[in-house]
């Protein structure tokens, strides 16, 4: 029955796939989250987690981390971005490779470089363990930033600020009424490319001598506990995070193929 | 208008070289015998001996290259042929595609790597050692990418060219395969580089899904940190300059590829006007 | 206005204005001088590259002149930034906000002068009635069409009040019908707000239409300033002629007073030219009177017929010339018909000059060669009484002269140039940047790749663009030694 084919039956080994490894695991963690360890239905893992100072602690702390983090990368990448979208040279393209090309040198190893160079210039990582830690976060995520923001630059037509500074705008007039609105959705989609990462790669304060915990490390050690209830609390807890997030940030679908390093 | 010339390549440049000066840094003292950087020290390869000759080291090392290739082909077919059927699904039914793929592009892998763990090992009971997990894992977090990678070539693609070929006479499925998949070709392969390089910076989902006696190289280097042994953790340099090395030839062979396309189309163009 | 003693007041001059690409040396705009009076309404017309763009936009301040003055109102403006210029734009492509809505976007320009919230809102109620767009405050950029984004457009650039408006090509993305519209609405709020338009357009019946004095340019240069009515009757040139309006240019000489020769014929024209002066003659179709073949001043077969609508096109070949006619009879293909001119349906054009003039390098062994490549020459040949023995040459009085104290310059007349595909062959190759058919041949300008343009003259048709080898005969160039 040659005949029968249809090109939307192409997709049925990827719908089943998404469908046991996507949906199926949170159907489990959202069990497990609403269950105790005997399997009693009920809401008492959410009850611990916002009525434990520590783990309330652990909260504030990550996102305490993740706003500084974002905010410093934004920093740097946005003027870095700017200069090279508006700028006229030739070699924009390759400036560009240089500036992501991190992206594709495993995590792990380049945080291992940053923290031999930071160790020689503190010598004792210990003493600065906030601040290693926004630094081993901003150097890990700079390039999710510095993409999205560029595209966005240099999408948006130059002659709207030709436009601008014909209708009376001089050039800082012309950045913040237009340049400045109109690149709005590559920050957005640079931050949540970088906000939500820096609150769970638990991984770079490890490597970085901070023992604090963010809620990465909680699932890290509620895994290690084999407590797959108080893990899957955490996750969920996330997850909504997650959620509340995209739907007040709204970030671009466009922006996340960043972190594959689309730029190919 | 002078300022910002003097100002643009100096942003640049000093965004460059806070990228680069761990990297370099590392990759410099990596060719000396020095435990610690900023040491005193003389040149020595024995950083790169020990990289080559323990066996832990290039075991370690080629697990994750199989890893990576064996999920990114996994990933590549499993997302190519899911944008092909949800493109050519009901509105509705994309929508659905569209929304469970983002799941995992949005979600943290932490996340992503601790429910598929508990889903396959402790609720499926999935022995660890099968690589079953691993891969599954690693697939999730890779083949969403491709699908969006694959699927705006979709868009871009003149839609009367499959019907042209039906037209010609090819049945449908001959005609996905001879004309519909060469047309996104650009997009499948992106995807397929995407999935590889993905799949070598994991960390949490093979931390939580991989057997016990295997590591890649994510999970080596965090373990290698928390130890103590001095020689591994310099060989770790080696790696990292060696695989800095090669991203970087393969990004200066690219560059070169669409410079040298750019530059033959001048001298053309050059030849022609002399 | 119309009719005071006092020399009329220009807003707007331009002198020896010149602007060069740092990037590729190309020259856009070559020494501009003009003045605009106030009220005016300017177009500057001509094909793309033609430099009209660049003009306009360092009227705007978005380009700075590589040397010369922009002077409005008497004062140098031209190192004011845009910002400081009481001169606004309408973009080609609009240039609207699309982050802001209909209101804020031509509020922008009031908000930036800190005028308070009640004037702007009457002036942007105003000017949204002016352009028939009453109540559109609210609305975004997205849901509003080409037709209706143009209006906005322009709302947001006469709200400032400017004392000129300019226009890049405004019109060229909206369809025929509303671009029709559009072209009787500006000129009517010309008329209405008395203020400078200048406009900028490749296309010639739309500034035929709208402008009082229409500049037509090409390769960066003027090639004539003039009112709609004197630039189609009057051209001064082949470029002008063939631009504006269909037109057969044929080549031709001055035979008596008042009497030309041309396309095998005799004709009385209105143009008082010496006798003997080589001339272009300008005809245009519908100023050809078909007749019976024995009472025509030139004879013809007609080789096609077109039906236009109002008009027949009727292509008559007449020896070597070919002549586009346009007339309401309907001859048949093969049919021999007779062709009359009245003498105000000929205009005369001196003919231009179009040899081309370059000097030779002289190599070591005293060859001629240019751009690398040899002309075949002999140098004894061209420095008279002089002699090359041993590989040293003597002047005719025995001294020795060094190769590099010898300058020669070579021309070339158009005819003489040959054209070839094969760009590698000939002494240079270049791009055709424009072409214009004068009865029996076409006459290409080309443009080599160090930006000279060059005349050459040949029977075959090439296409605009094409890259070609330009083959010069050393035996039909001119030498002449420089002292």
């Amino acid at each position: 029955m040659k005949g029968t084919f249809q090109r939307k039956y192409l997709g049925i080994p990827y719908a089943l796939y998404l469908l046991v490894f996507v949906v199926m695991p949170l159907i489990v963690i959202v069990k497990y989250a609403f269950t105790d360890a005997s399997g009693k239905p009920g809401i008492g893992n959410f009850i611990n987690f916002f009525t434990d100072p520590n783990t309330l602690g652990t909260l504030m702390y990550s996102l305490f981390l993740a706003f500084a983090t974002t905010l410093i990368c934004l920093l740097i990448a946005y003027p870095a971005a700017y200069a090279l979208a508006m700028s006229k040279i030739s070699s924009k393209g390759a400036i560009l490779m240089l500036m992501i090309m991190p992206m594709w040198i495993n995590f792990t190893l380049r945080i291992t470089a940053l923290k031999e160079l930071l160790t020689m210039i503190e010598g004792n990582l210990a003493l600065y363990p906030f601040i290693n830690s926004v630094i081993g976060m901003t150097y890990d995520f700079l390039p999710f930033m510095i993409l999205p923001i560029y595209n966005q630059i240099s999408r948006i037509d130059k002659s709207l600020l030709e436009a601008a500074s014909d209708l009376g705008a001089d050039p800082v007039q012309a950045f913040l009424r237009v340049l400045l609105p109109l690149s709005m959705p590559g920050v957005i989609s640079g931050i949540s490319m970088v906000f939500l990462p820096a609150m769970t790669n638990y991984v770079v304060l490890d490597m970085l001598y901070n023992s604090t915990y963010i809620m990465g490390s909680l699932i890290g050690s509620y895994f290690s506990a084999y407590d797959w209830h108080g893990g899957s609390t955490i996750s969920l807890i996330l997850l909504a995070i997650i959620c509340i997030f995209t739907i007040v940030v709204g970030g671009e679908d466009e922006g996340k193929t960043v972190r594959g390093g689309s730029v190919l | 208008m002078k300022k910002k010339q003097v100002l643009t390549p100096l942003i640049l440049l000093i965004v460059l070289l806070l990228i680069y000066a761990p990297i370099l840094i590392l990759a410099f003292y990596s060719f000396t015998d020095a435990s610690t950087i900023g040491q005193k020290a003389s040149f020595s390869l024995q950083n790169y001996v020990t990289l080559f000759t323990t066996p832990e080291l290039s075991e370690m090392i080629r697990g994750t290259l199989f890893l990576a290739v064996g999920v990114a082909v996994i990933s590549t077919v499993l997302g190519t042929l899911g944008a092909l059927g949800s493109f050519y699904s009901k509105p509705a039914t994309t929508s659905v595609y569209r929304l469970v793929n983002q799941v995992p592009v949005v979600n943290a892998d932490v996340v992503t790597g601790f429910s598929v763990c508990i889903l396959l090992v402790i609720v499926f009971g999935i022995n660890k050692d099968t690589f079953f997990p691993l891969v599954a894992g690693q697939t999730v977090i890779c083949a969403p990418f491709v699908y969006l990678s694959v699927y705006p070539k979709l868009g871009q693609m003149d839609p009367s060219i499959y019907e042209a070929a039906l037209d010609l006479g090819a049945s449908p499925s001959v005609a996905v395969r001879k004309v519909v998949i060469p047309q996104i070709m650009p997009g499948i392969v992106s995807g397929f580089v995407m999935a590889v390089t993905l799949s070598l910076d994991d960390y949490f989902v093979a931390t939580y899904t991989k057997p016990a006696s295997f590591d890649t190289i994510s999970t080596y280097v965090v373990n290698a940190t928390r130890g103590s042994q001095t020689d591994i953790k310099t060989a770790l340099w080696a790696l990292s300059t060696v695989i800095f090395a090669i991203v970087l030839i393969i990004c200066v062979g690219m560059n070169r590829s669409s410079v040298s396309k750019d530059k033959k189309k001048v001298n053309k163009m050059r030849r022609a006007n002399a | 206005m119309s009719s005071s003693l006092t020399a009329p007041e220009p807003i707007i001059e331009l002198r020896n204005v010149t602007r060069r690409f740092d990037d590729n040396g190309f020259i856009a705009v070559d020494n501009f001088n003009l003045s605009i009076e106030r009220g005016e309404f300017v177009t500057f017309l001509g094909p793309s590259g033609c430099g009209k763009t660049t003009t306009l936009r360092m009227i705007a301040g978005f380009d700075r002149p590589t040397s010369g003055q922009i002077l409005l109102g008497g004062k140098d403006i031209s190192k004011l930034p845009p910002n400081k210029r009481p001169v606004n734009t309408v973009f080609q492509r609009y240039a609207l906000f699309t982050h802001m809505n209909i209101y804020d976007n031509i509020a922008f320009g009031l908000k930036l002068k800190k005028m308070d919230r009640e004037e702007i809102d009457k002036k942007v109620k105003h000017v949204l009635e002016m352009v028939d767009l009453e109540g559109f405050e609210e609305r975004s950029v997205a849901t509003l069409s080409g037709g209706q984004q143009q209006r906005i457009a322009i709302a947001r650039a006469l709200v400032n009040e400017p004392e000129i408006l300019l226009l890049d090509e405004p019109l060229g993305a909206l369809d025929l019908k509303m671009r029709k519209e559009m072209q009787i609405e500006l000129k009517s709020m010309h008329d209405k707000l008395g203020i400078t338009f200048i406009y900028v357009t490749h296309d010639q019946e739309e500034a035929l239409t709208m402008s009082d004095k229409i500049i037509v340019m090409n390769g960066g240069q003027i090639q004539q300033i003039g009112t709609p009515e004197d630039i189609y009757n009057e051209p001064k040139n082949a470029f002008v002629a063939d631009f504006i309006g269909e037109s057969n240019i044929f080549k031709g000489i001055m035979t008596g007073k008042l009497k030309v020769r041309f396309c095998g014929g005799e004709f009385d024209c209105m143009d008082d030219v010496p006798e003997g002066t080589q001339v272009d003659a300008v005809v245009r179709p519908e100023d050809v009177i078909l007749t019976a073949p024995d009472k025509g001043t030139v004879k013809g077969v007609v080789t096609n017929v077109v039906f236009k609508g109002i008009h027949y096109e009727i292509t008559v070949e007449s020896g070597k010339n070919e002549m586009v006619i346009q007339s309401t009879k309907t001859p048949k293909v093969g049919e021999e018909v007779g062709m009359c001119l009245e003498p105000d349906g000929i205009h005369i054009m001196i003919a231009e000059d179009h040899t081309t003039r370059f000097d030779a390098d002289i190599t070591d062994e005293y060859g001629l060669e240019y751009n690398g490549k040899e002309i075949e020459a002999d140098i004894t040949q061209i420095i008279k009484g002089s002699s090359l023995k041993d590989g040293i040459l003597k002047d005719s009085s025995g001294e020795t002269v060094r190769p590099e104290n010898i300058k020669i310059h070579i021309s070339i007349e158009p005819a003489d140039i040959e054209l070839t595909d094969d760009a590698e062959k000939g002494l240079t190759s270049g791009e055709i940047i424009n072409l214009i058919y004068k009865g029996d041949h076409y006459s290409y300008v080309i443009r080599t790749a160090r930006g000279h343009d060059l005349i050459v003259d040949d029977e075959y048709l090439w296409n605009l663009g094409d890259i070609v080898g330009l083959i010069m005969p050393a035996d039909k160039m001119t030498f002449t030694l420089a002292k």
